[in-house]
């Protein structure tokens, strides 16, 4: 159809501005599908989400449906000692779940970053967690943990440990084991980042830098570390919100078990909605999680300069 | 697998420094400072897809470090008897549905967002950027209710819908910066020949989108391949689920069949194995492109 358009307009005269070539509606034809799409699935739920936040909902208790005020939120900050339960783990679960993933994701970046035989294989293996799924990662590390013919097991074998101990059923052991079951996953996608970043470093400033004697230490911290700075800061923002937001692994792992013990805000929320039906309430800390993710997405974009004349 | 994943740059061989010796040169570090963490997080990395391996390679009750005498039959059962032959067909339809759905739109926004200047475009920006701060599990019970509404429920339409639309705004994002590399006067010497605006696109911008294309298309597979929650709540049919929901229900059994664990989880890893090797090479210069420069 659109060439049927430019067949009964003849091609003679050059168009001399682009604006002729272009109707006003196009670019609005083109972003519609993506907009309606957000505007129904995104904007239209985070809507009713607040909505609901300010209702008592509950289909399975509906003679106290109703407009509720500000009841949730008053019992969110004064009485839900869950709340503040899980909003701890949760900034625990990131702080050292991001720290620790910059921290190996830099140094992994670095070491592939040099020449060395069989580079191309060792990236190829050390970036492969990144594709697995939360709950594929869950599966493997369940096997790794198991009681019966876990990790332990063999160790007990070894005679480190005693048998029948699992990692992820004792309350003193199921942080640090589900830390690093989502390391695993996680490393790699740092890494991966730091390593994109890293390949522009200009090789001049270095031979420059040797040239006036530096250790390798120093042109690490006045050359690489200044250059990665604003990757640095940009992925480890999206990825402390994206752990923070992140069920799947956590849910599949621990359940937020035991006793509670690895319960995020989201899985909390999830709870409350999908098992206990509290929809008003669920909205209500649904609306406290997003405000909390707005401050980190205000600083994301400040710090990415949004806005500034970037083409 | 074994493909360089960026250009290395070339160093400049003759150097004089190199036989004094005495000075080192960046990238003459001792060879162990190299070999030696990358072998121990190499083993990190290596032995859970061993372990995985293991044990759904050896019979169910060994205890076996080595996979051997090796048997099939966990991934017989687990295909079969725990129905991943139907959830895998399920996964594939949504992962490839959601790959085309989402680079179409995507193609399509990041097109106008690269060439046009329109009035709401910047606010537009804005909210792509915000929604990477809206999760999905979130939104769980509002998404519920409007897919109930549409009588979407236990459709695959419905995670496919779900999966497009939280994978749209990156790509778009992406998808926009690999436009904007491509300079505007090659379409402009299209439009003198006689193209109009959509023929010059396919023929000109295209083909030389491709490995972006590729790269994001990739991505929005393994994501809606690999994403859990959607598929949970908004599929209750047995034969409507997924490969991870189909996971999951294997590791909240009461008594776990780690055989049959292993071997779901090896069928789940394939197709992304299959994709990463075959991304690989843009994944880098794809992230350095689009997604931290802005």
């Amino acid at each position: 159809m659109a060439q049927a358009a430019a067949v009964a307009k003849p091609p003679a005269p050059p168009r001399r501005r682009r604006a002729s070539a272009t109707p006003r509606r196009l670019p609005y034809l083109l972003i519609a599908p993506a907009a309606l799409l957000m505007l129904g699935f995104i904007a239209y739920p985070v809507l009713s989400v607040f909505y609901y936040s300010l209702q008592n909902f509950n289909p399975t208790k509906p003679w106290r449906n109703g407009y509720a005020g500000f009841d949730n939120f008053v019992q969110i900050f004064t009485k839900d000692t869950q709340f503040w339960d899980t909003l701890t783990f949760s900034a625990k679960w990131v702080i050292v779940e991001v720290g620790l993933q910059l921290l190996f994701g830099l140094a992994l970046a670095l070491i592939v970053n040099q020449t060395f035989v069989g580079r191309a294989l060792g990236r190829a293996l050390v970036f492969s967690p990144w594709a697995v799924s939360g709950v594929l990662t869950s599966a493997i590390w369940v096997l790794l943990y198991n009681s019966q013919t876990g990790i332990t097991r063999y160790l007990a074998d070894a005679g480190i440990g005693s048998y029948g101990t699992s990692w992820l059923s004792d309350t003193s052991t199921v942080f640090p084991a589900a830390i690093v079951a989502d390391l695993w996953r996680g490393v790699p996608f740092f890494a991966i980042l730091i390593l994109a970043d890293l390949q522009s470093v200009s090789k001049d400033l270095y031979e420059a830098a040797e040239v006036d004697g530096a250790s390798r230490l120093k042109q690490f911290w006045h050359i690489t570390l200044p250059h990665l700075k604003d990757a640095i800061v940009l992925s480890t923002l999206l990825r402390a919100v994206w752990e923070f937001n992140n069920v799947d692994l956590l849910y599949t792992l621990t359940g937020g078990g035991p006793a509670g013990e690895t319960t995020t805000l989201p899985l909390y929320i999830a709870n409350t909605s999908v098992d206990a039906h509290n929809f008003g309430y669920a909205s209500a800390l649904t609306t406290v999680a997003f405000v909390i993710l707005l401050f980190c997405s205000m600083v994301y974009l400040r710090l990415s300069k949004f806005g500034g004349d970037e083409k | 697998m074994i493909t360089e994943i960026a250009p290395a740059p070339e160093r400049v061989e003759p150097r004089p420094a190199k036989s004094r010796g005495k000075r080192r040169a960046w990238d003459e570090v001792p060879r162990w400072h190299i070999y030696v963490p990358l072998s121990i997080y190499l083993l990190f990395t290596l032995i859970p897809f061993y372990w995985i391996l293991l044990f759904a390679l050896r019979p169910a009750g060994s205890t076996s470090l080595v996979p051997w005498p090796m048997t099939f039959d966990h991934f017989e059962k687990v295909w079969n008897e725990r129905a991943f032959g139907t959830y895998f067909q399920n996964s594939v339809l949504v992962g490839v549905a959601t790959l085309v759905m989402t680079t179409l739109v995507a193609l399509a926004g990041g097109y106008a967002l690269a060439r046009f200047d329109f009035r709401i475009k910047k606010a537009f920006m804005l909210a792509l950027l915000c929604t990477q701060f809206v999760p999905g599990a979130l939104l769980l019970v509002p998404l519920f209710e409007i897919f109930a509404n549409l009588r979407m429920i236990n459709s695959l339409a419905s995670v496919i819908i779900a999966e497009t639309v939280f994978q749209l705004p990156l790509s778009m994002i992406l998808i926009s910066g690999f436009i904007r590399n491509v300079p505007y006067s090659l379409e402009e010497a299209a439009w003198v020949d006689g193209c109009n605006r959509f023929t010059a696109f396919r023929i000109v911008v295209l083909p030389l989108l491709r490995p972006g294309l590729i790269a994001v298309g990739s991505f929005a597979f393994v994501h809606a391949w690999n994403h859990f929650l959607f598929a949970l709540m908004f599929l209750s049919d047995q034969s409507k689920q997924t490969i991870p929901v189909g996971l999951n229900t294997l590791m909240s059994a009461d008594s776990v069949d780690l055989g049959a664990l292993a071997a779901g989880g090896i069928i789940a890893a394939v197709p992304v194995v299959i994709v990463f090797a075959f991304i690989q090479k843009w994944l880098i210069t794809g992230f350095s492109a689009g997604a931290v420069k802005g």
